[in-house]
């Protein structure tokens, strides 16, 4: 077996892997940093992202007042201690971005431009016209090259957790281009794997999207946090699941249903006015607005199309200059994948699965409970973002965690650590080898992986959608448990080494199984409605019982465990969430 | 090819075929273009000549004049003509491809960079022909 | 329309093959399917071994270039259905070393690009408090090649790339024009070594299709022109007038 020794192993190569890395590389340019990623860098997920990052910039604007949208965003399951961080700490990040040679949009006068997000009571996000994921990326990722304390493992992917008595050593992976199985060790492990919105049908995540990472820190015995927590973007185009950007709306895009109205009035989200106003109507927060989209499908109020309900996102009243500068990647995703220009025709959206607010529970420095392992970005829960994460926040969450991740590492490695015999670590990594020979050469599987994974994503939008109840949830779960067994039997047309995708497709199959079945345990244990988390079976908010984070942790061979841990407050006190009206 | 080995990573090189300015037409237009200098220089040629003949008199224009209209140099000539506007056409569509050109957000079209040389190349034909047909 | 269209997939394994052969599909022909809808088909009803790369599906990661009927496309946003009634031919990114099926080695790319020093160079190591003041003009001087995606569709369309591997190619060269041009940057002096040489902005004869392939409209051969330019002025400088810029 291929060994090769770092000091801190990098899972994942998205914005919170680059950003952690480039702080590794400053805190300490003598630390030897190994970068495994399935993917090169900047293939990430990261380069989907449209919109903007969240961080105070404006005169009129305050921390506190992004402390208090985001808090009320989440609906209280935020913790406040780290959202506190995280609003003094972005705006020093995005302005990092800026000196890094990030294309941020700017004022005629040559200052950073802000725009509105929906939730957010001031003008506050950053943008790079619809393409700052990208920009953001690409950016971190070519900075990234002038550090040669960084190793990369490109399209290598990552299959086990070396630990070895509570600490976390480093990782087995799989080097694609050969199928060559590599031990990296290392005295600690960043995981920034990103999301696993794959395990749904309907996702705006890219293919990568499995929770690798989750998965992986959940079998090493690492809690998950607020699974249940599953954000569902109302501006989807039907079929491909493709984003439309919430920059859509905040520059002035109008949601309608197949009577022409702006049916968002009736949700209490505030009075239609012919410009956007901050916190209401189409600027309401996600869950907010696709919970009310959901409502009119319910009503009848939507399109009938091939691929189910839809209502209409309306941009042509923003004119064509607006929509050239300010979304030019919306009228271009329209233009390929829609056939229509959002000049002329309003585009056809529903609700999509688009991020996991929750993850693999970390304290605010990244550091999970399980020593030597930390994790950054939408792999991680922190939380910040508790019941629904606000637009825009993401960006400047991997960017934050992912450098503050970085940070504690390196200081964990500066206090030494004791560094196991390797054979102990081979002996791990030979038995991970054993289990990957196994599912290379096997070829008395029967079930196809395409067939296993449709009926997982099935089983997850039925039970875990906008909205949930004890029987679909029930059901659910016995359909994983059953999915899990035949997922031991799956059947591989490649046997070959070299770049085999079908086995990565299989071990990420078992990924999002892992991960899937916290997210419906979660669920079903959350008796109470809050934010993303919608049960039709207890439509209220119970801040008596669920204030309170789920962790869910692994238990050999049945059904997840969960505990609570108690939300932080510290200076704002659970709420009513409004929008569109005054306190 | 060396047998593959376990783990080793073996990659197919592609090997460009000599004749691959065939494969597609903006390739084998691009060789064209290219080529078509030899009748540029050509004609340079011919420039030379006509000049050197008429500083030598009438006889030696006379007989430079017909030496142009004996069917091999006439049909050279010919090809060069078709080869010169090639050449011309096809460069002048490239001007897009070497200077800046911004109009609003967008690049503007193509054909909107070259039009000026366009335009150039039609005044200059006109007034060659008026003055070849004695007009001015 | 036809229910279905023939596609021709070119096929190599590193373990089995010394040669690329193809094999043939049939696939449904949908309207709303792009190339990549249906090689997906393939790979999750028909043969689990076919091996392309692919993850956004909304052309922006540039994973799935792949040459579709000669030309270089992202097949992500390429629909099927302009080619019925087919067959369509489906293979690997031209010029560049063929991993296995459809996935090609660019690691080159990778080489190139560090070489180029694609980040922002400061004389002065010190950063100010605030944001680089930069205008929307000055932004524009450089935002068409911050566009790029790294797909690698103008490196498969670069003869001069395919005939020689040295060449810095359109892709790395206008991202180098990118932090040149780019108001924050002052490092094109330092770059100068690698861009100003054969194998950089001179090996580049103007064909122009890597401007014309690229799905996100970068014109590299702009960038490599608009750098010869500034190479010569810079060398009239340098050799002409003694006192010029040394």
């Amino acid at each position: 077996m291929e060994t090769s020794s770092h000091d801190i192993v990098l899972i994942g190569g998205g914005g919170a892997g680059l950003r952690a890395a480039i702080a590794i590389a400053e805190a300490n340019p003598r630390t030897d940093i190994a970068m495994v990623s399935k993917v090169y860098p900047m293939r990430s997920h990261t380069v989907s992202a449209e919109g903007g990052a969240a961080g105070v910039a404006a005169d009129d604007d305050s921390i506190d007042e992004h402390c208090y949208d985001t808090v009320s965003g989440s609906d209280w399951l935020g913790d406040q201690d780290a959202i506190e961080i995280f609003c003094n700490e972005v705006p020093k990040e995005l302005l990092r971005l800026e000196h890094w040679g990030c294309p941020w949009s700017r004022q005629p006068d040559g200052r950073i431009a802000v725009r509105p997000f929906g939730g957010m009571k001031k003008m506050r996000t950053w943008f790079a016209a619809d393409k700052t994921g990208f920009h953001l990326l690409h950016t971190l990722f070519q900075t990234s090259l002038k550090y040669t304390s960084i190793t990369r493992y490109d399209e290598t992917f990552a299959t086990r957790l070396l630990v070895d008595d509570g600490t976390v050593h480093g990782v087995v992976a799989i080097e694609l281009r050969t199928g060559r199985i590599r031990a990296i060790l290392a005295k600690a492990v960043i995981i920034c794997t990103g999301g696993c919105g794959r395990i749904f049908p309907f996702t705006t995540n890219a293919n990568i999207c499995t929770g690798d990472g989750m998965a992986l820190a959940y079998r090493a015995g690492a809690p998950l946090k607020d699974m249940e927590m599953v954000q569902y973007h109302p501006t989807g185009l039907p079929f491909t699941g493709i984003l439309i950007t919430e920059a859509a709306r905040a520059e002035g895009g109008w949601l309608l249903n197949k009577d022409n109205y702006r049916f968002l009035q009736d949700y209490d989200l505030g009075k239609p006015t012919p410009t956007p106003v901050l916190r209401s109507m189409e600027l309401g927060p996600r869950d907010r607005v696709s919970q009310a989209m959901w409502h009119e499908f319910q009503k009848g109020r939507g399109f009938k199309g091939p691929y189910g309900d839809y209502l209409h996102l309306d941009l042509r009243h923003l004119g064509e200059h607006k929509i050239e500068t300010r979304l030019p990647m919306v009228r271009e995703l329209c233009l390929k994948y829609e056939n229509i220009d959002p000049v002329r025709q309003p585009i056809p959206v529903r609700p999509v699965q688009h991020y996991m607010m929750g993850g693999i529970h970390t304290d605010v420095h990244g550091a999970t409970p399980l020593k030597g392992l930390y994790a950054a970005g939408e792999a991680a829960c922190v939380s910040i973002n508790g019941s629904n994460r606000l637009g825009s926040n993401s960006l400047g969450e991997l960017l934050v965690f992912g450098a503050r991740a970085g940070k504690a590492a390196v200081e964990y490695v500066a206090n030494g650590v004791e560094r196991r015999h390797p054979n102990h670590l081979l002996a791990i990594a030979l038995d991970e080898e054993r289990r990957l020979e196994h599912q290379y050469t096997s070829s008395d599987g029967t079930e196809r992986i395409a067939k296993v994974r449709e009926e997982m994503q099935r089983t997850m939008e039925r039970g875990c959608g906008i909205y949930r109840d004890r029987a679909t949830l029930v059901e659910s779960a016995n359909k994983l448990s059953e999915l899990k067994e035949r997922a031991a039997r799956l059947r591989l047309d490649d046997h070959g080494r070299s770049f085999n995708t079908q086995l990565t497709a299989a071990l990420e199959l078992g990924f999002m199984l892992d991960v899937a079945e916290t997210i419906v345990h979660c669920a079903l244990n959350r008796e109470e409605s809050r934010g993303a988390h919608q049960r039709r079976d207890f439509p209220k908010r119970d801040d008596t019982k669920y204030l309170a984070h789920s962790l869910v942790s692994r238990t050999g061979e049945g059904p997840p465990r969960i505990d609570y841990l108690p939300v932080v407050i510290t200076r704002w006190p659970p709420g009513e969430r409004i929008y569109g009206r005054d306190h | 090819m060396p047998q593959y080995r376990q783990f080793q990573y073996k990659a197919y090189q592609p090997v460009m075929s000599p004749y691959w300015y065939f494969d597609r037409w903006p390739y084998l237009k691009f060789m064209l273009r290219e080529m078509s200098s030899i009748f540029v220089g050509w004609f340079a040629v011919v420039i030379l000549l006509q000049l050197n003949a008429l500083v030598s008199g009438p006889t030696a224009y006379a007989n430079f004049q017909h030496w142009m209209a004996t069917p091999p140099v006439f049909i050279v000539n010919i090809l060069s003509f078709v080869f010169i506007c090639f050449h011309a056409i096809t460069w002048f569509m490239l001007v897009p491809r070497v200077v800046a050109r911004q109009v609003l957000q967008r690049p503007s079209p193509d054909v909107l960079s070259a039009a000026p040389n366009f335009g150039i190349w039609l005044v200059a034909s006109v007034v060659v022909a008026l003055f070849a047909l004695r007009v001015i | 329309m036809a229910d279905t269209i023939i596609l021709e997939v070119a096929r190599f394994s590193p373990e089995r093959d010394s040669q690329i052969g193809y094999q043939t599909f049939e696939v449904p022909l949908r309207s709303d399917w792009m190339v990549l809808d249906a090689l997906n088909y393939i790979k999750d009803n028909i043969d689990g071994s076919l091996t392309f790369r692919w993850s956004c599906r909304m052309g922006i990661c540039g994973s799935c270039g792949m040459m579709v009927n000669g030309v270089p496309k992202l097949t992500c946003e390429t629909l099927i259905a302009q080619f019925a009634p087919g067959p369509v031919r489906i293979e690997p990114l031209e010029h560049f070393p063929v991993v296995k099926d459809l996935v090609i080695d660019m690691d080159v790319f990778l080489e190139k690009l560090q070489k180029v020093r694609p980040w922002i160079v400061r004389k002065d190591d010190r950063l100010p408090a605030r944001e680089f003041l930069q205008t929307p003009a000055q932004l524009e001087a450089f935002h068409q090649y911050s566009l790029c995606i790294n797909c690698m569709l103008c490196y498969a369309a670069c003869p001069v790339f395919g005939l020689d591997q040295d060449f810095v190619g359109p892709a790395a060269l206008a991202l180098a024009e990118r932090y040149n041009l780019d108001s924050r940057d002052q490092g094109a002096p330092e770059r100068t070594d690698v861009l100003s040489q054969h194998d950089g902005i001179w090996d580049c004869t103007v064909v122009g299709e890597c401007s014309t392939v690229c799905p996100k409209g970068v014109d590299p051969s702009l960038a490599i022109q608009q750098y010869k330019l500034t190479a010569t002025k810079e060398w009239f400088k340098t050799w002409l007038l003694p006192w010029g810029n040394k």
